[in-house]
């Protein structure tokens, strides 16, 4: 029985590189999604400064409430690591602790993520108040979006090795969704930095 | 999770039959997967044709208004997008689809599941992207394939046609992506026993750099399209002018996907004739690893011209003059190719068959349409030419001329592969002749009325401006071109049913397509071949005397190598419903997005089906095992 699989050739021939098939497509796949993010983010930073109405970001950002949701999603890349060797020893009630721990994490950032959300909306930024609004809401809306869809996977996972239908052998496919979770950690920290940070001298002074 | 597995199982039970309609439905086969997205593309080119028709019926005189101005917008904007990403691409993705797995050696591409749902999303996008139709003359997109902000703001477009473009692009940007990625993993990781990169075909080199292109451009489209979704569906203020938004960042994202697009639809083109031109010179082509390399260098400096279609933008002389200098230079890779396919060519032994004649004709009309091109690369005498039909004619010649001329040249090439039968030679040549000659008299007096200042995209003109004469030959050009379609078209369906028998090996090929049967069985290669230099097939047929020339081998290769081994053993794939399933939830959804706006109730309905059933779909595909017998 094996899951989560479309390597339809693993036993009719080996591949040419040596590389697994579905790594390989996980490469490719976040080769195009640092370009989704990239030309979000250079529309953030095209339209930065360039709101006519306020409220304006230094006025509604709260810098050391987000470091800490930051810090709380790079921890999970930390308890990712620990679930993918967790199962690659075979223990699989390792692995599903971390994986637990995970993706609690993980929605401890999306709550995180809703709250902030909420206040600024109550401060008086949506979507159509400004360009702010405008892109800033569509990029972290969208970052929120992929970590939503990381934690249902991340959850699947557990809920098949309780079933135990995760095997030792099949690590590679809760390694997929480790290299998908680290590469969603990693694009916050150039939007924490792009958005939050280059703010920091405004709200400083 | 078991339970849904179980509920899903018995709602779908794996299919196994291998007949009659169903057998579409449910196949992962490259080829048949490859010939449907042959035969949808065709049917949205005769679509995309006919758009293109009924323009030059209405500019074949002045002062005419067989359509309203309203009509013409959406006309020009459907035939572009429908020849761009309904036509030409998907053409390009039936030969990747039919020939890379066969060329390469593999039985199947890297994800068959995955490549079916490409073409089921395709299918699926392609007709919401055309839904405008459905909701009456003034529903389809009518801003140009282009779709310049705020123009298409809903305060300055009301009305569902630029929700359609959005949402129809969006949808077949999964389709193409999802076709990419599969389509490199093939490429590097698929390729049998010594074939090496450099041993690779030209043909699946440009397959590779296209894909790569997609890949990183379709991102950028896609962050577009989902800045405008806001604006018209979420009042979001992207490209507001009222709120400071700026139209030309839309500009920039667009034309920073556009311009690789460009390259997406010329590539392939140019790998089926780096193709045909050895087989029907009976030489290897001239610089191989010249061609590979001009071929990469295209397809990276492809991202550093985008802006040469803003030179009347305003960016100021420095943008202009350094991306009117990267324009230029890209023309010399291009050459280079040129001169190659010329070299190939020369000394010798040609063989003028079909193939080789829409090869030909490739390459006079693609350097017709690269000199022009260089024309506008220097931004003053872009400014005089910019919206004019000199563009036009420019784009047709590299468009049609180009890519067109080379989808039919591959189609002749590769039909006897994939139905066993020839295509009638003499209704080939009369096929190439009436294309050749009437997409000349279509398009090359555009040149002098675009010169002269005829507008592009302008429904009619009027009589004084003296250019009546020469749009009445543009339209007795489309006509010819019309008739030459059907002529193909009959050819088609003549040979499908009566064509010569084919054989392995009907032109004498090079590449490891031609050592199987036609049609190729299931499994391609009952063992799988092992490579041993370029050019392999000719190689196993042919050695080189010392003066450079290719002798039959006495002993072995040719038909009596092909097809040894037992097939009986192979497994290949299991059929399966759910990329069609996945695919048309996907869809539903982005339609229902559309519905929500006239009726809130089918609209969050549709978008509530559309992602459970995705859901299922994905589900369902993770869950089910790859191989059915495991």
């Amino acid at each position: 029985m094996s899951h989560m699989q479309e390597t339809e050739h693993s036993s009719l021939l080996d591949t040419t590189t040596g590389l697994d098939n579905r790594k390989m497509f996980m490469w490719v796949f976040l080769a195009s999604e640092c370009l989704f993010f990239g030309a979000l983010i250079s529309t953030y930073l095209i339209y930065r400064g360039k709101s006519l109405v306020g409220p304006y970001p230094h006025e509604v950002f709260n810098i050391p409430y987000t470091s800490i949701s930051a810090f709380v999603l790079l921890m999970s890349s930390l308890t990712m690591v620990l679930a993918l060797g967790a199962l690659r020893r075979g223990d699989h009630r390792g692995l599903r602790i971390w994986l637990l721990a995970t993706a609690l994490l993980g929605c401890v950032f999306l709550g995180g993520q809703v709250f902030e959300f909420t206040v600024f909306y109550r401060e008086g930024v949506s979507l159509s108040t400004n360009l702010f609004g405008t892109s800033f809401f569509v990029l972290t809306g969208f970052h929120g979006a992929h970590v939503t869809v990381g934690v249902i996977i991340l959850l699947s996972f557990w809920v098949m090795s309780m079933r135990g239908l995760v095997s030792q052998q099949q690590s590679l496919n809760v390694e997929l969704a480790g290299l998908y979770w680290h590469f969603v950690d990693v694009v916050w920290i150039v939007i924490f930095t792009v958005i939050y940070l280059f703010e920091a001298p405004n709200i400083v002074s | 999770m078991a339970m849904l597995r179980g509920s899903i199982e018995s709602l779908l039970r794996r299919p196994t039959t291998y007949s009659g309609l169903q057998s579409w439905l449910v196949t992962v086969d490259h080829k048949r997967i490859g010939i449907m997205y042959g035969v949808t593309a065709f049917v949205f080119f005769l679509i995309g044709g006919l758009q293109a028709l009924l323009m030059r019926v209405q500019l074949h005189s002045s002062d005419l208004s067989i359509v309203s101005p309203e009509v013409y917008h959406q006309l020009f904007t459907m035939h572009a997008l429908t020849m761009i990403f309904l036509a030409v691409m998907p053409l390009g993705a039936a030969f990747f689809n039919f020939v890379v797995p066969l060329q390469i050696g593999a039985r199947d591409v890297a994800f068959p599941r995955l490549n079916a749902l490409s073409y089921w999303v395709f299918l699926f996008g392609g007709l919401l992207l055309n839904g405008g139709y459905i909701t009456g003359f003034t529903g389809s997109p009518n801003w140009g394939w282009f779709a310049y902000a705020p123009g298409t703001e809903v305060a300055f477009n009301p009305g569902h046609g630029m929700d359609f473009y959005v949402l129809g692009l969006l949808v077949l940007g999964v389709s193409s992506l999802a076709a990419a990625f599969n389509f490199i993993v093939t490429i590097i990781n698929m390729r049998a026993p010594g074939m090496t990169m450099m041993r690779m075909p030209v043909f699946i080199w440009m397959t590779l750099i296209t894909t790569i292109l997609l890949v990183l451009a379709f991102p950028v489209i896609t962050v577009a399209l989902i800045e405008l979704l806001f604006d018209r569906f979420f009042s979001a203020n992207f490209f507001n002018p009222a709120a400071g938004g700026n139209p030309v960042l839309w500009q920039h994202l667009f034309w920073v996907f556009g311009h690789p697009e460009v390259y997406i639809l010329i590539l392939p083109a140019m790998g089926i004739v780096s193709e045909i031109l050895p087989t029907f010179s009976k030489k290897p082509l001239f610089g191989y690893p010249v061609v590979v390399v001009s071929g990469i260098v295209i397809g990276f400096m492809g991202w550093a011209v985008w802006s040469h279609h803003m030179f009347t933008v305003g960016l100021g002389p420095v943008a202009n003059s350094a991306f009117a200098v990267s324009t230029m230079l890209i023309a010399i890779p291009t050459g280079i190719k040129i001169f190659n396919w010329i070299a190939t060519m020369w000394g010798g032994s040609i063989d003028i068959k079909s193939p080789m004649l829409f090869s030909l004709g490739f390459i006079a009309l693609f350097i017709i349409g690269g000199l022009s091109g260089v024309t506008h690369a220097a931004p003053p005498a872009d400014a005089q030419q910019q919206d004019t039909y000199y563009i036009v004619a420019h784009l047709h010649y590299v468009l049609f001329g180009g890519s067109i001329f080379g989808v039919f040249a591959g189609i002749y090439y590769w039909f006897p592969k994939m139905t066993g039968r020839m295509l009638n030679e003499g209704l080939g040549k009369l096929n190439f002749w009436l294309m050749f000659i009437g997409m000349n008299l279509t398009f090359a007096p555009m040149h002098w009325v675009g010169l002269d200042g005829m507008p592009r995209r302008v429904y009619t003109y009027t009589e004084e401006m003296g250019w009546d004469f020469w749009n009445l030959v543009s339209t007795i050009g489309s006509l010819t071109l019309a008739v030459g379609i059907l002529v193909f078209l009959h050819n088609f369906f003549r040979s499908l049913k009566k064509g010569k028998v084919a054989g392995n090996d009907p032109w004498d090929g090079r590449t490891l397509e031609w050592t199987i049967p036609s049609p190729p069985p299931e499994y391609n290669f009952a063992e799988i071949p092992v490579v041993t230099s370029r050019d392999d097939y000719w190689h196993r047929k042919y050695v080189a005397t010392p003066d450079g020339r290719m002798t039959l081998r006495t002993t072995g290769g040719g038909d009596e190598d092909a097809q040894k081994g037992d097939p009986s053993h192979i497994h290949m794939p299991g059929l399966s419903y759910f990329p069609i399933i996945a695919a048309f939830g996907l869809t539903l959804a982005a339609a229902g997005l559309i519905a929500r706006e006239s009726n809130n109730l089918i609209g969050f309905g549709m978008m509530g089906i559309g992602l459970i059933s995705t859901l299922m779909g994905i589900y369902g595909w993770a869950f089910e095992p790859a191989d059915p017998e495991d």
